[in-house]
């Protein structure tokens, strides 16, 4: 089960400048090993000692995966995986 | 409604019910219109706590400048304390901000300096910070995205109004700046009722955002206390944008940017639960934003540069 993934300026860089690569998993978990059998380097930009990067913010379609399951949050067909980084809100 | 001054105006602000987003029996969805405070946003509450704590703690003293790294609502909230208090307010924004915001800051009478090349509002906040740490004497930042009074001035106003008005509360979504707003709010109504859940709307960066030079640079404000919240949603701008428009349509609420993303997040929410009350903060109102024609033309009219990567709130 192949699902898009969408990435933002700064992780672009991991996987050769797109904007969306095609990964295969049943938990964001694999989906994350699979971006890293591709394109090597990918995962250490994005965990850390076996966690989530805390400047880094996974969603699940448009939910953060960390009040979900975490990595370990399940994938169905037709979700969207964002990853984007932590940044100041505006105030 | 007396007042001896403009700022003793600040909070109460009304709890609306939005009947027409009422998608089904059972749930009912509640605005609380922050944009009917003196400047038009709910920063007047945090402007007047942390000014007023500075000036008890010493921290603050004549002859000082006030410096804040602000996207806008915030400076234009400490510029009317100061204004009326009697100091200088000198504001770091990004680049990206409307047109409004810095017109409205000079008519308070405040100082205004733009963190060029800001991609966001890190750049803004790393620039104030470097300016203090030059001139220390000289300045004094209430730093917002730091300052316990943020999440306090929520907890001791914002969250007790809600509850006067609404004891039986089951959501609450508010927008993520810096995060003293569901931080603040979240904790007074989970003591009330620890039932009760806190979920974030977070704005979407966009793609033509340029990000970070380096993820080290990335930034969670010290003081959002993230155990508070139950969950984090990301809107994008168009979506937000969207639901802004069906604000004024459907319900007469001429909000913010912002607001369009909580609202859209509370009606996902709404979707989810079986029954309850969902309390959605709308930040400011839409004044301040007229300039990007959200109201009078379509989404894929506005020029790409307009809409996306820019600071909504």
């Amino acid at each position: 089960m192949a699902t898009e993934v969408k990435v933002t300026a700064n992780f672009q860089k991991l996987v050769g400048g797109q904007r969306a690569v095609f990964a295969n998993g049943s938990t964001v978990s694999e989906l994350l090993e699979d971006l890293e059998a591709t394109y090597p380097g990918f995962k250490e930009n994005i965990i850390v000692d076996g966690q989530l990067h805390r400047f880094v913010n996974i969603y699940l379609n448009d939910e953060d995966i960390r009040f979900l399951s975490k990595l370990d949050t399940r994938l169905e067909e037709g979700d969207i995986v964002s990853i984007l980084p932590a940044l100041a809100g505006g105030a | 409604m007396l007042f001896s001054s403009i700022l003793d105006a600040i909070g109460n602000t009304p709890l609306v019910e939005l009947r027409s987003f009422n998608a089904k029996p059972g749930i009912r969805l509640f605005a609380k219109l922050e944009g009917q405070n003196p400047t038009g946003s709910l920063k007047d509450r945090i402007a007047l706590y942390m000014i007023r704590a500075a000036e008890e703690s010493g921290e603050l003293t004549r002859g000082k400048v006030i410096l804040e790294p602000t996207s806008g609502n915030t400076g234009i909230s400490l510029a009317l304390v100061a204004l009326v208090k009697g100091y200088k307010l000198l504001c770091v924004l990004p680049d990206n901000v409307t047109r409004e915001r810095e017109l409205l800051l000079r008519s308070y009478g405040a100082d205004v300096v733009y963190a060029k090349g800001a991609a966001s509002t890190n750049d803004a906040i790393f620039l104030a910070q470097q300016m203090l740490a030059e001139e220390p004497d000289r300045y004094y930042m209430p730093y917002q995205y730091g300052n316990p009074n943020n999440p306090r001035a929520h907890y001791e106003t914002t969250a007790e109004e809600i509850i006067r008005d609404l004891p039986q509360v089951d959501v609450f979504v508010a927008g993520l700046g810096t995060g003293g707003t569901l931080t603040g709010v979240g904790r007074r109504l989970k003591e009330h009722n620890p039932a009760i859940k806190v979920v974030a709307a977070a704005p979407h960066p966009g793609d033509l955002v340029q990000g970070l030079r380096s993820l080290e640079e990335g930034f969670i404000p010290p003081v959002l206390d993230e155990t508070i919240l139950d969950g984090r949603i990301v809107v994008d701008s168009r979506n937000s944008f969207a639901a802004t428009k069906e604000l004024l349509e459907k319900e007469g609420i001429f909000s913010g940017i912002s607001s369009g993303a909580v609202l859209a997040t509370a009606q996902r929410v709404a979707d989810r639960i079986g029954e309850g009350n969902v309390v959605a903060l709308l930040a400011d109102g839409g004044w301040k934003y007229l300039s990007t024609d959200l109201w009078t033309k379509t989404y894929d009219e506005l020029a790409p540069e307009l809409v996306e990567g820019k600071v909504w709130w």
